[in-house]
């Protein structure tokens, strides 16, 4: 029988990024993936025909330069194009854009606020500084505060050494950025309610907190440490869809030798002795590997794939714990032509940027509210993005597909589960805003996918829908991810390791997590790593 | 959705929309100054389109020190400042003693954040005893609005609103006085007055970053067009020419004034601790007016000189030889990294290879001997490395008598 040297379950970004590791390092590899198709949460599907749908995330800029390069994605056929705007619309028929270029940023927020308009320098320099801060840390494994081995004391050396060259008013700083409110952090900016809207949107995305619940503001960090081809902060579309990420690494993969089963649904994990042997698919077939990686989250890995029986009681808990709440949901729609906004002139760089409506902090707290209450935002907060003004590859000419990314849906409604008729009034709520802005906007839809909680969790298998396998709150950050003592990619089970972004450092189209796993991986069996590329220097 | 209450829409704002089609803004003399570019070699300014050169960089440079030279200085940050507080206001945030600047002069000074470091320098206009006018090249409106809490007084930004012009060079106060400025003559260095133009007035004030005799001129948007050509009339037999950045520069450096974010980073755009500055630490501690009460940074600045840990000093250096020595580093005995040239040029009005360098202290404060610079200087795709001696020296590197003479000379 055969025995791979690793199995990866689920073909997600991470899984694939950590499969192609460690098969480049020499390993023989196989990814198994439940769905028909690889991609996880970036995929692109033709649900109707013509139109590619980015279905659940939409665009990228936080994936890693340094594995793109070492897994040679270009080479793959992936393009990232970036997009130079957005803007959040006002009740009043105006918005407020986002322009790349400094001067037009600023003259754009003085309609609304002079004062404000200048106040973006300091904003936008300390943001800077907390992001130079972390970057470095994305590319490294957290260390273990409570081991002695002279790698994880290294680690936490450097860690309190990057702290210790911090002055005392940017210490201050950095501890109060990863634990306050992100409706806090901008009142120390800006006085215009729409301005702060416009950046408090980074700091609930994927998150089942509100504006003003602390913590907040490190999401927003979280969203502002990307690029686009060097270009720091971008934000654009991969040409394709989100799933062109995960089709270059599945190329990638497989011309380095390696092997992906699709249509195979992992049923558990199999482990002999407290050691994993392989997974039995839902068929019943058993396949058998020297090691087991979950690209899965780390409740769906722990709750449903390993017996519980196989696990110390506190890791049990600690995970059973893990805060991991659906907040969020998606409506992708295509569309027969272009929407119009009459606030939009027609020449407007914000029909290729994404679109908002929540403008005021007020609102985005109200539709967090609605979440408390188990009930999906009927005023929900929107980040709405139409790729095919930039991408025509992925729907007929003249045609668009729109993603519309909504927050708050709650993993359950009023304490039940979703229903299809739940289903249909979240997407009322969306469609009616959308419309509100765009007059004629309903006649132009073709095909619209709804998919709430239930259905990411059905498909994609992210616990209860969440994004980023996990909240990203300060609890949850570094060696506390996913549970202290196991944030170094290992798990109870010797043999069976985490590479999904419920690990350090979390979640988006980063491709850390899969990383940073192949290279603990590696270094347990001794494997060189010379294929990594270091995380590049931040100077 | 509609349980908030509708905003009320501002025509205004609406109407200033379209601002995202024009990246670069022309200012009120554009039309004038896209007639003269030759070179169309074009920079940002604070998002204005403004010229590196307009024809020739060397001769526009010689037309500041030969003849007449007109730059628009429209891009530079301005901001109105007016009320009974005013006065205690600026005092409060500037570093100089703002009680001694009398109503019609202009004084150059900087400001600080609470950890004394520089936020920006520029000049303050008194236009009347409650009236001022603050330039300077970064914005600032946050901080001054925030400083301002508890004082009687209005901030308002005025840099669209206003237009400005330098007319800098030996011939400058006779082409103002053919142009018909009556009295101009009576301007003494950093005075400024009123004159009237157009139906309505402008300021003129004995002002420049040349170190040569010249003069600043602000102006209502609208009659700018009016005053250049007024000034281009008068100044046609004296050799009135426009001019660029770059010829400006030079004459700056020369004078030996410091550009802020080129010669020193401003504190709100300092991303990196270290590179912030003290006014001590870029040439500016005579501004520090410990007399005169409590102002913005403040207890920082004296903590600091009282603990001596001023890290930094900004010097002016004259190299041998006449290589620039852009962006060099400076070395103590050839070997020791000891600061960086953040301006150099061979300076034609002084014959000499001179920079501006920041250094670690106590190089430049106590120690200035055996200092010197690496300059690579690229000939032909190969870098001639040149180690050449140091020498501090005072600044400005030139002293034009014409510059303060009463009254101006007639040239």
């Amino acid at each position: 029988m055969k025995s791979w040297d690793a199995i990866v379950i689920g073909g997600g970004h991470n899984g694939l990024v950590n499969a192609c590791y460690l098969q480049r390092a020499g390993l023989d590899v196989l990814v198994v993936e439940k769905n028909g198709w690889v991609g996880g949460a970036a995929t692109s599907r033709e649900l109707t025909p013509g139109f590619l749908y980015s279905n659940c995330s939409y665009v990228c800029s936080l994936f890693r330069p340094e594995i793109m390069r070492d897994l040679e994605l270009p080479r793959f056929g992936l393009q990232v194009i970036s997009y130079e705007g957005g803007a959040v619309f006002t009740r009043d028929g105006d918005y407020l854009a986002n322009y790349r270029d400094h001067d037009a940023h600023r003259r754009e927020f003085a309609r609304f606020s002079r004062r404000d308009a200048e106040a973006y320098d300091r904003y936008s320099r300390d943001v800077t500084r907390q992001c130079r801060f972390i970057q470095p840390l994305l590319m490294r494994t957290a260390p273990d505060p409570t081991s002695f081995w002279p790698r994880d004391l290294g680690e936490l050396l450097y860690l309190g050494r990057k702290f210790a060259g911090l002055t005392p008013e940017e210490m201050a700083l950095t501890l109060r950025f990863w634990t306050m409110s992100i409706s806090d952090f901008l009142d120390e900016y800006f006085e215009t309610d729409v301005i702060k809207a416009n950046f408090a949107l980074s700091g609930i995305i994927g998150t089942a907190l509100g504006p003003m619940s602390p913590g907040t503001a490190y999401v927003l960090l979280h969203h502002y440490m990307g690029e686009v081809d060097g270009s720091v902060g971008a934000w654009g579309y991969a040409r394709g869809g989100m799933g062109a990420v995960t089709k270059a690494l599945a190329a990638s993969f497989q011309a380095s030798g390696g092997t992906i089963r699709t249509g195979a649904e992992v049923d558990h994990v199999l482990i002999q002795r407290g050691r994993a042997k392989g997974v039995m698919l839902a068929d019943g077939e058993e396949i058998y590997g020297k090691l087991v990686v979950s690209n899965a989250d780390v409740k769906r890995t722990f709750l449903k794939l390993v017996e519980e029986k196989e696990l110390p009681d506190v890791f049990l808990r600690r995970v059973r714990n893990f805060k991991i709440r659906g907040s969020s949901g998606k409506v992708n729609i295509a569309l027969d032509s272009l929407p119009e906004f009459p606030a939009l002139p027609k020449d407007s760089p914000v029909y290729r940027g994404d679109m908002h409506f929540t403008d005021s902090m007020e609102r985005m707290e109200r539709a967090y509210d609605d979440w408390k209450a188990g009930r999906w935002s009927a005023d929900p907060f929107l980040d709405m993005v139409i790729p095919t003004t930039l991408d025509p590859t992925m729907a007929p000419p003249g045609k668009h597909f729109m993603s519309c990314f909504v927050q708050y849906a709650p993993p359950k409604v009023n304490g039940r589960d979703w229903t299809d008729a739940d289903r249909d009034g979240f997407a009322e709520s969306v469609i009616s805003q959308i419309a509100e802005y765009s007059p004629g906007f309903r006649d132009r839809i073709v095909h619209m996918e709804v998919r709430t909680p239930r259905e990411i969790e059905a498909e994609v298998g992210l616990t209860e829908g969440n994004i980023f396998q996990g909240e990203l709150t300060f609890d949850q950050l570094l060696f506390n991810r996913p549970v202290p003592g196991y944030a170094q990619y290992r798990s109870p089970v010797t043999g069976l390791y985490m590479c999904g972004s419920s690990t350090h450092p979390g979640g988006g189209v980063m491709g850390a997590p899969g990383r940073n796993a192949a290279a603990e991986i590696l270094r347990d069996l001794a494997k060189p790593t010379k294929h990594m590329s270091p995380a590049h220097d931040v100077i | 959705m509609n349980q908030l209450p509708t905003l009320d829409a501002s025509a205004a704002r609406a109407a200033a929309q379209s601002h995202f089609r024009t990246l670069r803004l022309g200012t009120p003399f554009q039309p004038r100054i896209d007639a003269l570019a030759r070179t169309n070699d074009w920079y940002n300014w604070a998002g204005y389109r403004a010229p590196h050169s307009l024809w020739d960089e060397e001769l526009e440079y010689f037309a500041i020190r030969s003849q007449a030279a007109l730059f628009d200085i429209s891009p530079m940050t301005k901001y109105r400042i007016a009320g009974p507080d005013a006065e205690a206001f600026l005092n409060r945030v500037t570093l100089r003693d703002v009680t001694k600047l009398k109503s019609g002069r202009v004084h150059y000074t900087a400001w600080c954040d609470d950890d004394g470091f520089v936020l920006d320098d520029g000049t303050l206009f008194r236009l009347s005893p409650t009236r001022f006018r603050l330039c300077s090249q970064e914005r600032h409106l946050p901080w001054l609005l925030d400083s301002a809490t508890g004082f009687d007084v209005t901030v308002e930004e005025e840099t669209e609103a206003v237009a400005g012009l330098a007319l800098q060079g030996p011939t400058s106060f006779a082409v103002l006085r053919d142009a018909g400025f009556a009295g101009v003559e009576r301007l003494r260095v950093f005075d400024l007055a009123e004159f009237p133009h157009d139906h309505g007035t402008i300021t003129i004030s004995r002002t420049g970053f040349t170190g040569d005799l010249g003069y600043e001129l602000f102006v209502p948007a609208d009659k700018a067009l009016s005053l250049w050509d007024r000034l281009i009339l008068a100044g046609e037999l004296r050799g009135i020419r426009a001019i660029g950045y770059t010829a400006l520069n030079r004459a700056r450096l020369e004078a030996g004034l410091i550009v802020a974010n080129a010669d020193f980073t401003t504190s709100q755009h300092a991303i990196r601790a270290d590179r912030l500055r003290m006014p001590d630490e870029i040439g500016l501690g005579f501004m520090v007016d410990l007399q005169k009460g409590h102002f913005n940074g403040r207890r920082a600045i004296q903590g600091a000189r009282a603990k001596r840990r001023l890290r930094h000093v900004l010097v002016g250096l004259e190299i041998e030889g006449n290589i620039p020595a852009e962006h060099a580093i400076v070395y103590y005995r050839k070997s020791q990294e000891v600061g960086l040239v953040s301006a150099a040029m061979w300076s034609p009005m002084a014959k000499r290879n001179i920079a501006i360098a920041s250094l670690a202290r106590p190089f430049g404060d106590t120690v200035v001997d055996d200092l010197w610079v690496e300059i690579y200087a690229m000939r032909e795709l190969q870098y001639q490395k040149l180690m050449k001696r140091a020498k501090v020296v005072q600044r400005p590197f030139i002293k034009l008598d014409r510059r303060t003479a009463n009254p101006p000379a007639d040239f």
